[in-house]
């Protein structure tokens, strides 16, 4: 099969899959969902990491490490920002078990 | 792709769904995190045994990485609850950036085959757009630039030219008959206009809509990732930015019907940019009821059922604590208290939800919007606490009302309502609230802070009632406080 086309396949399950899961999401964690979601897009660092390490001149090693860097500061920032607001939702105290 | 890495990614999409998935529950959201954050870690530890890698590279790779990781993590470790979409704003941005940036040189690195011509065209134009309107966003958070909506029709025209233009290169790339050098230039001359419609579509947006558009950038830098998957054919990059994209989408919707307004309003509505005009049917000699701090509190106390709403104000005035000492002052007592929280308090969904947690408020008592809607009329005492437009009646009864439409807390259903406030200046959207001259509301002005801590003070000295005059529902959730 054509790689596009698989790559279509999978794109639109994927957003079936997400329409789904984050419509479970109770409102109350919508701003942690929306920085953790931030924090998984950041996963486009990889395309930054690619471009970088097959770069063969310097023009492009540089821009590629500037995609790096933005891509990196999205992954830590976001996650580290959404572990530091999940710590902090607590139920009272005899609900918790 | 090889193998080993193949595999790794695939594990890595299945962790950002089961991610998502656990973010169902308060209980299991801290985990989904940190689960998703580890398949993150496999899949950029894997992609550095990809084919095609110079280990010459690396350094310069480990260097910006730890760059990037040591500013975000730094910045997401010290910043304020109350920056939270600020924060959000600035990340999607370098997200839409990183978008960018990878698929200009993806094509310039090895010019890729006709039917991925158009992800780059489009992830570049579309992570462009978040880059520079996430940054407008910040800025206009961050206060470095001016919060205020206008009602520029040159911008909407300019917008349309320039997404006209856009797409225009884009179907140029398309046909093949650029390439080489002049493809990259229209590639780079696309992402240009690209980065300028990003500043022109949000500049013009005032704050009060800024929930709608940190969304809308949010999905906007997740469809952008999908897209550079197409163009490096990487199904991780593919999932990723689907499961953003639909959450982005979803939480977009969710807000535009909070506010009721459809998004290209949001967009080009100007919203708030011009104090409102008639409408206002305010009765005639209407006047405001002040109380103090003291009668306040004896009613308080004396009552069997107290809603508290907060609103933005409480997190500006930092009184997150203090509401909470006085809610804790309230169910020792035995009365019953809840939060209630309109979807759009605060500067993005779930702000407010976040404010409270860290002021140390049990999630449980915390209550949306359909859920307590219908137990104001049974309610004692609405207190509202820096929050104004969100508890308009004239948004659900007015329809003059600027805002009619938009769903509102009910808090006029309830006996009596107090309301804290610094002055009768007009809300973030400049609108008049009819509640502030409803006979039953009284006002207690001053800031957020010092009225809620002269109410703890008050609620100490008021003593308490020897006869059970606590509702039993009251005495419960008392005891499932303390315990």
């Amino acid at each position: 099969m054509n790689e596009t086309l698989l790559g279509a396949y999978v794109f639109f399950l994927a957003i079936i899959v997400g329409f789904q899961v984050v419509s479970r999401v109770p409102s109350m964690l919508h701003t942690p969902l929306m920085s953790g979601t931030n924090a998984i897009h950041g996963v486009v660092l990889i395309s930054g990491i690619l471009v970088a390490g097959q770069a063969t001149n310097t023009a492009t090693r540089i821009l590629g490490c500037v995609a790096v860097l933005l891509g990196s500061l999205n992954v830590f920032g976001g996650f580290v920002v959404t572990n530091r607001m999940l710590e902090m939702f607590h139920a009272a105290p005899d609900k918790r078990s | 792709m090889n193998w080993p890495v193949g595999i790794a990614y695939l594990l890595a999409s299945l962790t950002f769904i089961a991610g998502l998935r656990m973010l169902s529950s308060p209980v299991s959201a801290r985990n989904g995190n940190r689960v998703a954050a580890a398949g993150m870690a496999v899949a950029l530890v894997a992609t550095f045994f990809l084919p095609g890698m110079k280990t010459g590279n690396f350094w310069f790779i480990f260097v910006a990485m730890a760059v990037g990781a040591g500013l975000g993590s730094g910045s997401a470790l010290r910043v304020k609850m109350t920056a939270m979409p600020q924060m959000v704003a600035i990340f999607n941005g370098m997200g839409g950036g990183a978008a960018a940036l990878g698929s200009v040189l993806e094509y310039v690195h090895k010019t890729p085959q006709s039917s991925q011509v158009m992800a780059v065209g489009l992830s570049a134009a579309i992570g462009a757009v978040s880059f520079t309107g996430s940054l407008i966003a910040f800025a206009k958070l961050q206060e470095i630039i001016q919060g205020n909506a206008h009602k520029w029709r040159w911008a909407q025209v300019l917008s349309g030219v320039l997404g006209l233009a856009i797409v225009a290169l884009i179907v140029v790339l398309m046909t093949g008959s650029t390439s080489g050098d002049t493809g990259t230039l229209v590639l780079v001359g696309l992402t240009a206009l690209a980065l300028i419609l990003g500043i022109v579509l949000v500049t013009p947006i005032g704050g009060a809509d800024m929930p709608v558009v940190i969304a809308l950038m949010n999905s906007m830098t997740g469809v952008a990732v999908a897209l550079a998957g197409f163009v490096l054919s990487n199904e991780l990059l593919i999932v990723a930015g689907a499961l953003v994209g639909a959450s982005g989408t979803l939480l977009t919707v969710l807000m535009g019907r909070a506010m009721n307004r459809p998004l290209t309003n949001v967009l080009f509505g100007g919203f708030g940019a011009v104090s409102v005009a008639g409408g206002m049917e305010l009765p005639v000699g209407a006047t405001v009821r002040e109380t103090s701090a003291d009668d306040a509190a004896t009613l308080m106390c004396y009552s069997q059922r107290v809603v508290i709403v907060p609103g933005y104000g409480l997190a500006v005035a930092q009184a997150q604590h203090q509401v909470r000492e006085l809610a804790d002052l309230l169910l020792e007592r035995g009365v019953q208290v809840k939060f209630a929280i309109h979807p759009v308090a605060g500067r993005m969904p779930g702000h407010m939800n976040v404010l409270l947690a860290e002021a140390d408020v049990p999630y449980d008592l915390v209550y949306e919007m359909e859920a307590i809607n219908g137990e104001f009329p049974s309610t004692d005492i609405v207190l509202v606490v820096g929050a104004n437009d969100i508890t308009n009646p004239g948004a659900r009864d007015d329809p003059h009302s600027e805002i009619y439409g938009m769903p509102i807390l009910n808090v006029d259903y309830a006996r009596q309502v107090i309301v804290l406030k610094r002055s009768m200046r007009p809300g973030f959207a400049g609108i008049d609230n009819p509640l502030y001259y409803d006979p039953k509301t009284a006002m207690l002005f001053g800031d957020a802070r010092a009225s809620l801590q002269k109410l703890v003070t008050s609620v100490k000295s008021v003593a308490k009632p020897r006869t059970s005059r606590r509702s039993d529902e009251g005495r419960n959730l008392q005891e499932t406080h303390r315990s």
